[in-house]
């Protein structure tokens, strides 16, 4: 059995689908962060399964999010749907409640953040709210789990007697007379489509283009429902998108001029104002949001995330010298002892040192998410994103890139229009991900050693202005299409969740680690095999003789004319691929034995420091892993996703060829 | 009868007609931005657009080329 949940963004819908199901979930205050579909089992009812549907203002098919949301409630036919309430926004969250009552849909309203109604001295009849729209009302506060019990009542109650709501009229006069002209004529080709027939002469009235394919109206027939819908726009002296809002809205109004009692501005959004008084201020808003920016960075890679990491190295080193001492002691086959140490410690190990920076790096992010900055990131940033043909919703997503692509280009999915999407997501990649920062570290520490932290901070610099240029000419070239209109909520500051901010961490950890025992682990063993034989499977005493050294070699002229076209530096470049760590794993195994500690000075001696240059600025844009291309291939289909893929690599390759080729009649 | 793009910070009025047209204005109008309803320009971010306006208890950032396209009677000052 399937209930689904429902609601407007930031109504508390997570927190509601953490507490019936008890499944872990990380919640957000970005309007649109829950993007994907996200299923569990109620607790105390096994027989349900509670899908957590997209958070949404409206039905009306405007972004994926309620495309996705309108089709799941009509092709699956949910036994109930909870709709979730923000009872001190109530207004606008009950727009999507009428639209669900058009759908005839088995509805139960959990009225949420009443605690927060309470404290500010305002009350709501729940009772006259019920009667109001018929439908079953649970006053709950979800973030203290208050009445999420009752929730689970009233649902079983709702499948067992499967009522809908009575009330059937929320509008008057001529917008009635229309709905109902016109649900008489369509009656039979609603049935046929498997649709209400009030919701679908309601979508006729409002104009709505998918329902009049699906209906597959005659053209008599149209004409008349075009004649109607004139008249009832003349006699009404609006058209009929605005007669249909405000008609939900006159219904919604004059409901909560019953039922809500309110007292004045509520002590939340008294708060917000004030916080937004500093950080969206005219002039100290943008410095604001720089230096929390820079603050997170410094933070996440110099002093918490560098300190931790140090750490967790240290261990790794000590695991793995206690391991090799083992198998020494135990006289283990060679081959085996190599491969355990030198390919799968190695690999591994050098990639896990970088756990804690991502950790910490999600911290921060997820609470600039929860507490609700994130929106205001978007509205303070939004004029310049426009410059590229972007929105200020758009920053987020990129923002985020800087920690990992992969839930960066799942984040677009809350952006409005298929455009965007696509922008945004050929964007993410020059947003250094934060598993490029181990790269930049040990090439940084090698080639520039005085001055590690300024290089480093312009490649982060250097790869926003590459994305800037990329950005202009894709607008120039292929999206000269209009930026969808940016309409978005500035949800009231909320204190983040100490819980929801903690899960947020582990589930990138998992990830994290899940990537390095799996993808990383498996790049690992297979390059150990690669570089340990040659093309005749013996063991190879040098490094050179190598199956891995004979791809290189094929590929190292493709980097000649950037400075650096050995056969080591194109092998790192393959095998980072797997993930973008694996370069410095595949270079500390070539150059300096497994040993990243002594890579740096290695290094030093290989290339010169232009060709170091040059390097780093090929791996800081080429394309990105292959978690990050399954991502891609997911949101804009596998043929597209090797064109970006190509285009990427293009532009890296171009960029690191300048810095060499220029870079060289200097030096 | 003024546009609400032409409001300061600040300064409220009632909206009297909501243009433009396809999916934006079925967002406005979606987000409560309907005929009769009361309307406060907050605050205009750093860069002079967008704008954050009250409406129906709640705060909506809309930019300055769409809220060119809503009529409104401004409140006396």
């Amino acid at each position: 059995m399937i209930i689904a949940l429902l609601g407007n963004p930031n109504a508390g819908k997570t927190t509601l689908f953490n507490a019936l199901t008890g499944s872990n979930q990380h919640v957000g205050n970005f309007p649109g962060v829950t993007v994907e579909k996200k299923e569990g089992q109620i607790k105390g009812a096994p027989d349900m399964r509670l899908v957590d549907l997209p958070g949404i203002y409206s039905l009306s098919p405007y972004t994926a999010e309620e495309v996705v949301t309108r089709d799941f409630l009509i092709g699956q036919h949910p036994s109930a749907v909870i709709n979730i309430v923000d009872a001190t926004n109530i207004e606008r969250n009950l727009y999507l409640t009428l639209q669900l009552m058009e759908l005839n849909m088995p509805v139960v309203v959990a009225l949420n953040m009443m605690d927060e109604v309470r404290e500010n001295g305002d009350s709501i009849d729940v009772k006259a709210l019920s009667d109001g729209l018929g439908l079953r009302v649970v006053p709950i506060a979800a973030a203290k789990g208050e009445g999420v019990e009752a929730v689970l009542e009233q649902v079983q109650a709702l499948v067992r007697e499967q009522d809908r709501s009575s009330v059937l009229d929320t509008c008057t006069g001529e917008v009635h007379k229309a709905i109902h002209s016109i649900s008489h004529i369509i009656e039979d080709h609603a049935q046929r489509a498997g649709l209400p027939k009030r919701y679908a002469a309601i979508k006729m009235v409002e104009g709505d283009e998918p329902t009049s394919q699906l209906l597959k109206l005659h053209e008599p027939e149209e004409d008349i429902i075009h004649h109607i819908v004139e008249d009832m726009e003349h006699n009404l002296g609006t058209d009929r998108e605005a007669a249909l809002a405000d008609m939900r809205y006159a219904f919604i109004e004059e409901l909560c001029q019953r039922c809500v009692h309110r007292t004045g501005q509520s002590k939340e959004q008294a708060r917000s104002e004030k916080i937004d008084r500093v950080l969206t201020h005219k002039v100290w808003g943008i410095p604001i949001f720089l230096g929390i920016m820079v603050l997170v960075f410094t933070l996440t890679f110099g002093l918490i995330g560098k300190f931790l990491s140090d750490q967790f190295a240290l261990l790794i080193d000590w695991a793995t010298s206690l391991l090799d001492q083992a198998l020494t002691a135990l006289s283990i086959n060679e081959a085996v002892h190599s491969l355990l140490i030198e390919g799968v410690c190695a690999g591994v190990g050098s990639v896990l040192s970088f756990l804690p920076t991502i950790v910490v790096l999600f911290f921060f992010l997820s609470i600039l998410e929860d507490t609700g900055y994130m929106a205001r990131v978007a509205f303070v940033m939004d004029k310049l994103l426009r410059k590229i043909g972007l929105s200020g919703r758009s920053f987020v997503p990129i923002l985020v890139g800087f920690g990992c692509s992969v839930p960066a280009v799942m984040a677009t999915r809350t952006l409005a229009s298929e455009r965007d999407r696509r922008m945004t997501i050929l964007l993410i990649p020059f947003a250094s991900c934060s598993a490029k920062l181990p790269i930049y570290a040990v090439l940084t520490a090698a080639f520039f050693p005085k001055y590690g932290g300024l290089v480093m901070s312009g490649l982060y610099v250097f790869g926003i202005v590459c994305g800037i240029l990329y950005g202009l000419l894709l607008k120039g070239l292929f999206f000269h299409g209009k930026p969808v209109p940016f309409v978005m909520e500035l949800p009231a500051y909320r204190f983040p969740s100490a819980r929801s901010v903690l899960l947020h961490c582990w589930e990138k950890a998992k990830d994290f680690l899940v990537k390095a025992f799996t993808i990383i682990f498996v790049a690992s063993i297979v390059i150990w095999v690669l570089q340990s034989f040659d093309t005749r499977l013996l063991m190879v005493d040098n490094g050179a003789d190598s199956m891995l050294a004979d791809l290189g070699r094929l590929l190292a002229p493709i980097f000649r004319p950037l400075g650096f076209g050995d056969w080591i530096s194109a092998t790192a470049l393959v095998t980072g691929l797997t993930a973008k760590e694996a370069v410095v794993s595949t270079l500390a195994v070539l150059v300096s034995g497994g040993d990243t500690a002594a890579l740096p000075a290695a290094l030093a001696g290989m290339y010169s420091p232009l060709a170091g240059l040059s390097f780093i600025v090929f791996t800081l844009l080429y394309m990105p892993c292959v978690a990050a291309m399954a991502a891609i291939r997911r949101e804009v289909g596998g043929l597209r996703a090797a064109g970006y893929m190509l285009a990427q690599t293009g532009v890296a390759w171009v960029m690191a060829c300048l810095v060499y080729q220029i870079g060289s009649l200097f030096l | 009868m003024t546009t609400l793009d032409k409001l300061s910070a600040g300064r409220g009025g009632t909206i009297a007609q909501v243009g433009g047209e396809g999916a934006l204005r079925r967002r406005l109008l979606d987000m409560g931005l309907t005929p009769r309803t009361k309307v406060k320009v907050r605050k205009v971010a750093p860069m002079g657009d967008p704008i954050e306006l009250t409406l129906r208890g709640y705060e909506l950032t809309i930019r300055l080329e769409d809220a060119r396209e809503i009529l409104l009677e401004e409140d006396p000052a």
